[in-house]
């Protein structure tokens, strides 16, 4: 059941865009946060505030992870399987803890209590093996740092994420993923340790970016010089293999050239 | 790193992480005690084409892999359109082994939001968005937190410190699927659709969000903006190397000494790097593992080996060298490591989040799932591999966007210098390595094995 307060606040969450449909993935969220999955009433419900079909919704629900058809538990424990996590140990927990808490990929405890998930790179490879409960981040586990884990979570002990707070509820979190704060902003660290490490290392040695004035000298010496190391254009070859990046910047050289992008002077300014 | 950067910079250039290690520093009085917002007078007094001209100036070109010229893309944006201008960032920090962007909004959200700001006013927009994937949640808490503050301390909203600006910031929460980060597919999601690529041209520029013009950057390109225009483009320019300028964050990852993020002038080499993290991984016997192959910035970006060490790490040293500096997210592995393991794993999550839209890429990753996933069992024979490359040419070129392409690249690259491992899975009907020598807890039991 979507109450009227959901619904209120899945239209607000769509007049934060300047077109309401943008808000379809928060509404979402939202939806998860008060069905503890993605429901038809809650397809519904989004349908109704955007003016759109359930099955338009029903589309793009299914294109994205993080929405759950089945129930999810009140803990949402994922590891990282790909490849990086996966070699420092993260299939080994994987197996562990499916043994362990007798369940498969994506199924929930009989308790109701964890939902266990394999992950791709959730973006902390630097504290590989990394775990997420709730989409928190637990960093650097181990077998039996993740049993210990799981065990916690499901005795209701307090469990707080390496780099970040206590943590709450996947439905709770459902809720910040929607775009409505729950005030645990200022728990947990600025950073873990391993963002700290080039840093740390400066610090201790010295280092830092030049003063605008140092800048300025290196600037004048260089001049002086008349020249310097110029690193080596990449062979045509090369350039044919590489992936994301070269396309990117291809198209944006195809857009340059484009005649139907930018005044004429702005792509004269622009070479 | 050329002759010039290594005579007059530091090593490590510490400017966006900075002040991650203050106290609270995610809090605007934190950011504020660095001179956090002050960048904002001076760019309103300079007006929106001083900004654009001094990003410009400063060569600063994309952080999120493609590596694009920053300032050039923003005059791209058609001023006689009448349709309003967006800017959206790119926050969907997904391509293995990248974790610069995601630390940097948990411990510095007010640095992009300042970026922000300053960016939004040099295209004229009115309004920005923030797309962060959604498996970050205090990440998440804390971008919206500091987008929060600003607009109380007036840094957002109407008329901003006078200037008569006026800019609204959404934080938007993605929902799972690495293909948003394809800048395309981004805009879908941030439609409320399937993020699935859009057919270029018309470029976002043209005909972006909202069919309106959109600038698409990476959090770390629009984080280096308040620097550029704090300190001036000629500042940011004295670091990195010929055409690569500046700094930025370097990820390193797997099996260094300490694993973490190195913020440096583009250019450094991948030894200094290791040799600041301590070298690789040491066992318990003292005795160093040695390097076998790494990512310089992705799964996307084709393996390297121990005789890339040397490699400046800018756009055109790792190109010369037959890869892509990417996203500068070094995955370093050991010997213990196999790579046909390694590269068939990336291989499943290509195929997991091949969005479908284009048959190359949709049918071909999955084809390179099944005779990997034969090969690494040993079955099969050595024509496979060059069934393999026939795939990898299928999809290479042919697909509709990028992420067919990247499929590739971890395959080719790794028959290219470990086709003898391959080989080996035959003879030895199936991995000669113990996937447990290359946990991060092999050394510390008894009896560690190389
Ligand atoms: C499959 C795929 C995934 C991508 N993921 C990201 C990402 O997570 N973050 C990012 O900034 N760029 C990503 N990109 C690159 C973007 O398409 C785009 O080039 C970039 O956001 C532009 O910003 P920049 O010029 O500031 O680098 C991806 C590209 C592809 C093809
Ligand atoms: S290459 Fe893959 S991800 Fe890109 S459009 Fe085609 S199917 Fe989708
Ligand atoms: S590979 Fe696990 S977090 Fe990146």
């Amino acid at each position: 059941m979507i109450s009227d307060e959901s619904l209120a606040e899945l239209r607000a969450i769509a007049a934060r865009y300047p077109q309401p449909r943008s808000g379809l993935l928060p509404m979402l969220h939202l939806v998860q946060s008060v069905e503890g999955r993605i429901t038809p009433e809650g397809i519904e419900a989004c349908a109704d505030v955007l003016g759109i079909s359930a099955a338009e919704v029903s589309g793009v629900a299914t294109f994205y992870t993080m929405y759950k058809r089945k129930p999810v538990g009140d803990y949402h424990v994922g590891v990282c399987t790909n490849t990086l996590c996966a070699v420092m140990g993260g299939d080994e927990i994987f197996a562990r803890l499916k043994e362990h808490l007798d369940v498969g990929n994506d199924e929930t405890t009989a308790d109701g209590k964890v939902t266990l998930e394999h992950l791709e790179c959730n973006a902390a490879c630097d504290y590989a093996p990394v775990m997420m409960v709730n989409w928190e981040f637990v960093d650097n586990q181990t077998p039996e740092s993740a049993v210990q884990l799981v065990d916690d979570l499901r005795s209701g002990a307090e469990v707080r994420s390496t780099r970040g707070p206590r943590i709450c509820t996947w439905r709770e979190a459902s809720r910040v993923l929607a775009g409505f704060p729950d005030g645990r902003v200022d728990e947990g660290p600025s950073a873990g340790p391993a963002s700290l490490v080039g840093l740390g290392i400066a610090a201790e040695r010295g280092w830092s970016a030049p003063s605008v004035e140092e800048a300025q000298d290196a600037q004048d010496a260089r001049d002086g010089e008349g020249g310097h190391a110029v690193a080596e254009e990449p062979e045509r070859e090369a350039a044919a293999t590489e992936d994301a990046g070269t396309k990117e910047a291809e198209a944006a050289v195809v857009e340059k050239e484009s005649p139907t992008t930018g005044t004429a002077a702005e792509k004269g300014d622009a070479q | 790193m050329t002759e010039t950067s290594a005579r007059t910079t530091d090593t490590l250039t510490p400017v966006l992480t900075a002040g991650w290690a203050d106290e609270r520093s995610w809090t605007l009085d934190a950011y504020a005690r660095r001179g956090g917002y002050e960048a904002l007078d001076k760019a309103f007094a300079m007006g929106p084409d001083a900004v654009i001209g001094a990003v410009k100036d400063s060569g600063l070109r994309g952080r999120g892999g493609a590596g694009f010229p920053t300032g050039m893309k923003w005059s791209f944006i058609p001023q006689d359109n009448p349709n309003p201008k967006y800017l959206v960032v790119n926050a969907d920090e997904s391509e293995p082994g990248t974790c610069k962007d995601i630390p940097l909004m948990m411990a510095s959200p007010h640095t992009l939001v300042e970026g922000v700001i300053l960016s939004s006013f040099a295209i004229r927009a009115h309004t920005a968005f923030i797309y962060i994937r959604g498996e970050v949640l205090h990440v998440i808490r804390r971008v919206q937190a500091a987008v929060a503050e600003a607009y109380a301390a007036g840094h957002l909203g109407r008329d901003i410190h006078g200037s008569g600006y006026d800019l609204d910031v959404v934080v938007h929460a993605g929902a799972g699927a690495y293909i948003c980060g394809e800048e395309t597919a981004l805009l879908e999601g941030l439609e409320g659709r399937r993020g699935q690529p859009r057919l270029r041209p018309p470029f976002p520029a043209v005909a972006g969000l909202y069919a309106s013009p959109t600038v698409i950057n990476n959090v770390e390109s629009i984080s280096s903006v308040p620097s550029i225009i704090a300190h001036g483009a000629e500042w940011f320019s004295s670091m990195g190397t010929e055409k690569s300028k500046g700094f930025g964050i370097f990820s390193l990852s797997g099996h260094v000494q300490r694993p973490g993020q190195y913020e440096a002038p583009l250019g450094i080499t991948l030894r200094e790097l290791i040799d600041l993290a301590g070298g690789i991984r040491q066992k318990s016997d003292g005795q160093r593992h040695e390097l076998k192959f790494w990512t310089p910035g992705g799964s996307s970006t084709p393996l390297l080996t121990a005789e890339h060490l040397d490699v400046p790490l800018d756009f055109e040293g790792v190109g010369a060298a037959g890869s892509m500096l990417g996203t500068r997210a070094l995955q370093i592995f050991d010997e213990t490591v196999c790579v046909v393991r390694a590269v068939l794993r990336w291989t499943e999550f290509y195929k997991h989040e091949s969005c479908g839209k284009c048959t190359p890429c949709r049918e071909g990753t999955w084809w390179l799932v099944q005779t990997l996933a034969r090969l690494e069992k040993g079955q099969g024979s050595e024509a496979d591999l060059d069934l393999l490359l026939d795939q990898c040419d299928n999809i290479l070129g042919r697909s509709f966007c990028a992420l067919g392409d990247g499929a590739t690249s971890p395959i080719s690259s790794s028959i290219k210098y470990f086709r003898e491992e391959y080989l080996a899975h035959l003879t030895h009907g199936g991995c000669p390595f113990d996937p447990a020598a290359s946990t991060a807890w092999s050394d510390r039991t008894v009896g560690a094995t190389a």
